[in-house]
């Protein structure tokens, strides 16, 4: 057979070998960083840092998006429940749609971009600089001085976030649920405490956050770390912890949904 | 300045080294002994395994084949704690020193203190500030990496490298980029430090001039083998072609100017049966 008809099927090849490698060593990578994950948990202030990078750090966006997508929720909730004559559901519409899934996807999306991204371009830069080489022959290991605690601030901070996010959420639908459209504000809080479940409703949706921080925390390490040491290798590796982590929770998402509720 | 004595040692003990990366073959046979006390240089041109020559003694690359000993241990036999702890023994001072862009002058310095002792603060700001002092730039200890230039950097970079008093220290093209004046003080502290501390350097380097004075021992690597060597009086009288093109810097010789290519008339006009 030419050569030519054979080259899609050899990149095809390629390409699954290689991200068949790239999952091994993230596995791998993985069980690293929890071997080494003592200093972090022994030595708060390292942990602590991260956490308002990833954490305090990311709290304007969260907050403001969380206002905004609740505000809209409302709206379209709205629309669709007068038409049943359901005004007064409006609060569970909005805190159920929040915690259960917008919560926890959106605030995780919000998150790969926002820290995800900075972890990797800062770790792929201390690796292009030979900061981390530098490190490593000061016989500190950069895994568990430099990629345990970024990966543990962001696996903390990221459920934190989702909750302010679905906080946020409930406020913006009741700021235009209840003030500016006029909803009774009695039936928007009480439907609200009596039809959302802690365990069935929050619970879940804080496990899917869970999952979601420790997945995206770990693309995001694992891109920065094995990030090509030059400014396109850096550059590429940020774009694929956005891309990734997005593709990643979405899918995450669905499997959890389907198991949960 | 420590004399060496015949019978201890030597730091660092290499007898046909070997590695390649992938298919490239990198060193092939490199035979060199790095005395305590002495400081030895690594000469040869761009690419030709010199970098790789000290990163395989810093244990960041394995050897392919041969011996390797660095205080008396072989750098392919041990574990990765084993490894740290000779690490602890060695400085390595990087190309553009490799500052921690996120700290200070002071906290880059203090960094492996606090990472591998347990001192008082009190006491790591002392020794901080003495070997800020030992480079100069004790008055720089507030400053970030971002505010010092590249000369300023590699002497913070340096006394980071001698912070814990290695016995070993290495230095990465710590000449390249430096105006002459940065250039010479960089020169007289890798001596000085040398013979303060009673440890042995390395200097992997392609600045002749410089090293020819502060060195007492250099090896040239070409094609990765140990091209000559000898102590610099030797290196300047020397009368192989290859070393006196190295020396005085002549575009031609043994080491052609022109990549490997077909001929120049044939590039041009294409040859005659095409």
């Amino acid at each position: 057979m030419p050569e030519a008809l054979l080259r899609p099927f050899i990149r095809l090849g390629h390409s699954v070998v290689s991200g068949i490698w790239r999952l091994g060593f993230a596995s791998r990578f993985l069980g690293a960083i929890l071997m080494m994950s003592g200093a972090t948990f022994r030595r708060p202030a390292l942990l602590m840092r991260e956490i308002y990078f990833s954490g305090v750090l990311s709290l304007i966006i969260i907050l403001v998006s969380g206002l905004f997508v609740g505000m809209v929720l409302a709206l379209h909730g709205y629309d669709t429940l007068s038409r049943y004559g359901s005004e007064e559901w409006l609060g569970v519409l909005v805190a159920l749609s929040l915690t259960r899934e917008l919560g926890p996807v959106l605030a995780g999306l919000l998150f790969a971009s926002r820290a995800g991204s900075a972890i990797t371009a800062e770790i792929g830069l201390m690796k292009a600089t030979e900061q981390l080489s530098a490190m490593a022959m000061m016989a500190v290991n950069p895994v568990a001085r430099v990629v345990a605690p970024r990966f543990w601030g962001g696996v903390i901070a990221m459920p934190l976030l989702a909750a302010m996010f679905s906080a946020m959420g409930v406020l913006g639908g009741y700021l235009v649920g209840v003030v500016q459209i006029g909803v009774d504000p009695g039936s928007f809080w009480s439907q609200m405490q009596s039809q959302v479940d802690v365990e069935r409703d929050i619970l879940a949706g804080v496990i899917k956050s869970v999952v979601f921080g420790f997945a995206v925390a770990l693309i995001a390490v694992f891109e920065g770390y094995d990030s090509e040491a030059t400014a396109e290798g850096v550059s590429r590796a940020t774009t694929r912890t956005v891309v990734t982590s997005a593709l990643v929770i979405l899918g995450l998402d669905f499997i959890l949904t389907a198991f949960l509720f | 300045m420590t004399s060496p004595s015949p019978d201890l040692a030597p730091v660092v003990d290499i007898r046909d080294l070997h590695f390649r990366y992938d298919a490239r073959d990198v060193l092939r046979g490199i035979n060199m002994r790095v005395p305590r006390g002495k400081v030895v240089a690594i000469m040869g041109g761009s690419g030709c395994g010199k970098t790789t020559l000290m990163r395989l003694i810093g244990g960041q690359l394995r050897p392919r084949g041969g011996e390797l000993k660095v205080f008396g241990e072989s750098i392919a036999d041990i574990n990765r704690e084993r490894l740290y702890d000779l690490r602890r023994r060695m400085g390595m001072l990087f190309q553009f020193g490799a500052l921690f862009t996120d700290m200070s002058v002071y906290d880059n310095v203090a960094f492996p203190l606090h990472e591998h002792t347990d001192l008082p603060e009190e006491l790591i700001r002392d020794l901080v500030l003495m070997k800020l002092h030992a480079v100069g730039l004790r008055g720089a200890a507030h400053l970030m990496p971002n505010e010092l230039s590249g000369g300023m950097a590699r002497r913070v970079a340096l006394a980071r490298t001698i912070a814990l008093d290695p016995q070993l220290i290495m230095y990465d093209e710590p000449f390249t980029g430096l105006d002459p004046i940065s250039l010479s003080v960089i020169g007289q502290l890798i001596r000085r430090l040398n013979d303060a501390l009673g440890a042995s350097s390395i200097v992997v380097t392609h600045d002749v001039q410089e090293s020819l004075q502060i060195v007492d021992y250099i090896y040239f690597v070409s094609e990765g083998r140990i091209a000559a060597e000898g102590t610099p009086d030797e290196i300047r009288a020397s009368t192989d072609p290859w070393v006196h093109q190295f020396v005085w810097g002549e575009s031609d010789g043994p080491v052609p100017f022109q990549y490997p290519a077909r001929p120049y008339r044939e590039a041009l006009l294409g040859s005659a049966d095409a």
